[in-house]
């Protein structure tokens, strides 16, 4: 009989990545979703606001193989038990469903920092940071790092209804003004993020909107950026499998510097991209089709 | 100490271990969990002489112990390989598996001239001749899944790979008889074959109750498929025991993910093996895998990793 192995761990010089065993410390309800926090040495120390980790479900004979990625919420470097990182997870399945129901002690295998994190401005400008449902995770740790900076933050909070908001108190610490849109008008106004997003990018003068949520809602940030002449950052929320870009499988239409449109992962290339450099219309009906003018598309007539 | 050294053909690896085609891009990536030097070889993300821009999304579904994908060979072309990747993989010390594609075999044979007239060829341990990828737009592109193409892709590549390079075919499990197309390759020139591919499969949204890929098939790999691929590789190291197929290694790839996994294929016959699904659970795998079976043949009492290859044909450890 062999004996069983738990999942392997990694913290190799200069990868500014790392794989570890981290243990659940906390794990509170918060809304419809469930905010974790693990001991996670490492990750912590090198992670920045829009990076995420990938955590496995269960052990090497789990069923579930692939990873789940989430956007890191906060860290901790120095907490009491080591550095500590924050996640917050909705039930999507039953992998997410398992994540979500770990007691205190348990153990996840996870990787991270991956991707590229929200490039911040030089200059202390007006921001706007739009999430949608818990999407928002990120934002407010990115707005302590814009404040910092000396930048004004608005924080614009999205979801279907009050109970799939995430971190409207965090929301109110963490920016200078919050704004709130429900769907359904259970909280704050009623309608999309959308149709508050000019008055508001007028009245402070915004240079810069970051955006994390779903596609439908990102691509509606970047046209509002678009039209004040302004930038949306945005974070996207692709599935992947691995999430360390060996898996090919999170790729998406993007153009590069020179505009040509490639198929790129948008786990290392991503997941921010500028809203202006994404291929919008290739997004229909919840799938994402290769662009005819995109690097290595099949010829008109062969697919 | 398990002497886990093999001889592929005529190269001498110093581990069985390898990451299999399409599961670990070019190396870079995985470099970043573990030293990839330290594998017996590192197998590259097939590719084809033009960039490929691969297929709609989504190109992943997740099934019970294992997935279906339909990346579509998505690579930046031969040229962009040679430049960056296998560069790149020279530079470190790699030894390299260097996997490759086409559309008609002269686009094999072209891609595989270019790798093996590269600056970089020393790096090169072999060449896996992929020509099973399931995820073509015309199914009548999976080469191996017939005797006669399959024998055409060989003979070509063959005409431009140098002596002391060897040839490995790897072969799809979704044919009739594995062991006709085995023949067909090796009588052709493959000095090994790398057994298996993945095989086709569909899965529903369960919400939108339209096939879950944009691409509507895919390839169904992880450990799920690993009984196939004991299955493909038992049957053709049969056949090359009864003479109906020449002798060759056969690198066993499909659904491993723990040293034990490892060890079953090396019964079954193959000489080395390969991870591919299990390094997306944990990238770590490649290399643990290898430790995993070195502690599995330790405790067998087994001193020489060569001692087990095919050994189930031969009634087990005594």
């Amino acid at each position: 009989m062999t004996p069983s192995h738990p999942l392997g761990t990694a913290a190799r010089e200069g990868a500014r990545v790392v794989q570890v065993d981290a243990e659940v410390i906390r794990s509170a309800p918060a809304g419809i979703y469930q905010h974790l926090t693990l001991v996670a040495p490492g990750i912590a120390e090198l992670a920045r606001p829009g990076q995420f980790v990938a955590a496995a479900i269960g052990d090497e004979h789990s069923s579930m193989l692939l990873r789940r990625s989430f956007s890191i919420h906060r860290v901790s470097p120095q907490g009491a038990y080591g550095g500590t990182v924050e996640i917050v997870v909705a039930a999507h399945g039953p992998g997410t469903e398992q994540l979500l129901a770990l007691p205190t002690g348990a153990r996840v295998n996870l990787i991270g920092p991956l991707g590229r994190p929200f490039p911040v401005p030089q200059e202390p400008v007006a921001c706007v940071l739009v999430g949608g449902g818990y999407g928002s995770a990120p934002l407010f740790w990115l707005a302590d790092v814009l404040r910092e900076r000396g930048c004004h933050v608005e924080i614009v909070l999205g979801a279907a209804s009050r109970d799939r908001l995430f971190g409207v108190l965090e929301g109110r610490r963490s920016a200078d003004g919050v704004t709130i849109t429900t769907d359904d008008g259970s909280e704050g106004s009623k309608g999309w993020v959308s149709d508050v997003l000019p008055e508001l990018i007028t009245r402070t003068g915004a240079s810069v909107i970051y955006g994390c949520g779903p596609m439908g809602m990102l691509r509606s940030l970047h046209e509002a950026a678009q039209e004040h002449g302004i930038v949306a950052q945005v974070a996207v929320e692709e599935a992947m499998a691995c999430g360390i870009g060996i898996c090919m499988t999170c790729v998406m239409p993007v153009r590069d510097a020179t505009g040509t449109t490639k198929m790129v992962r948008s786990c290392v290339e991503g997941p921010v991209f500028r809203g202006d450099r994404v291929r919008w219309d290739a997004f229909v009906d919840g799938r994402c089709l290769v662009p005819d003018d995109a690097l290595g598309a099949p010829e008109a007539g062969a697919r | 100490m398990v002497d886990l050294s093999v001889d592929l053909a005529g190269v001498p690896l110093p581990s069985p271990m390898m990451t299999a085609s399409g599961c670990a891009a070019n190396g870079r990536e995985m470099h970043r969990f573990i030293d990839i030097t330290e594998l017996g070889a590192f197998v590259t993300k097939s590719v084809k002489a033009a960039p490929v821009s691969g297929r709609p999304t989504p190109r992943m579904a997740e099934t019970d112990s294992g997935m279906l994908n339909s990346i579509g060979l998505q690579g930046p072309g031969v040229a962009a390989f040679v430049e960056e990747d296998l560069a790149w993989l020279h530079s470190i010390g790699a030894r390299v598996v260097v996997s490759i594609a086409g559309g008609t075999a002269s686009e094999f044979a072209a891609v595989a001239r270019r790798v093996v007239r590269s600056p970089y060829a020393s790096a090169v341990a072999a060449i896996e001749v992929n020509i099973s990828c399931p995820n073509v737009a015309n199914r009548g592109l999976v080469f191996a899944c017939e005797p006669s193409g399959s024998h055409k892709v060989i003979t070509l590549v063959r005409e431009e790979v140098p002596r002391g390079i060897p040839i490995l075919a790897k072969l799809s499990p979704d044919v009739t008889d594995i062991t006709e197309i085995a023949a067909a390759v090796v009588k052709a020139g493959a000095h090994g074959l790398t057994m298996i591919n993945t095989l086709l499969g569909v899965a529903i949204d369960p919400v939108r109750l339209r096939p879950h890929l944009a691409a509507t098939t895919g390839g169904l790999s992880g450990p799920a498929v690993r009984p196939v691929a004991v299955r493909a590789i038992w049957q053709v190291s049969a056949a090359m025991r009864e003479g109906r197929v020449p002798a060759v290694p056969i690198v066993g790839a499909g659904g491993v993910r723990t040293g034990a996994d490892a060890l079953e294929l090396l019964a079954a016959g193959a000489t080395a093996v390969q991870v591919g699904t299990a390094a997306f659970n944990d990238p770590t795998a490649p290399l643990r895998v290898g430790r995993e079976l070195a502690d599995a043949l330790d405790a067998l009492g087994v001193d020489r990793l060569a001692d087990v290859v095919g050994i189930a044909h031969e009634g087990g450890l005594r």
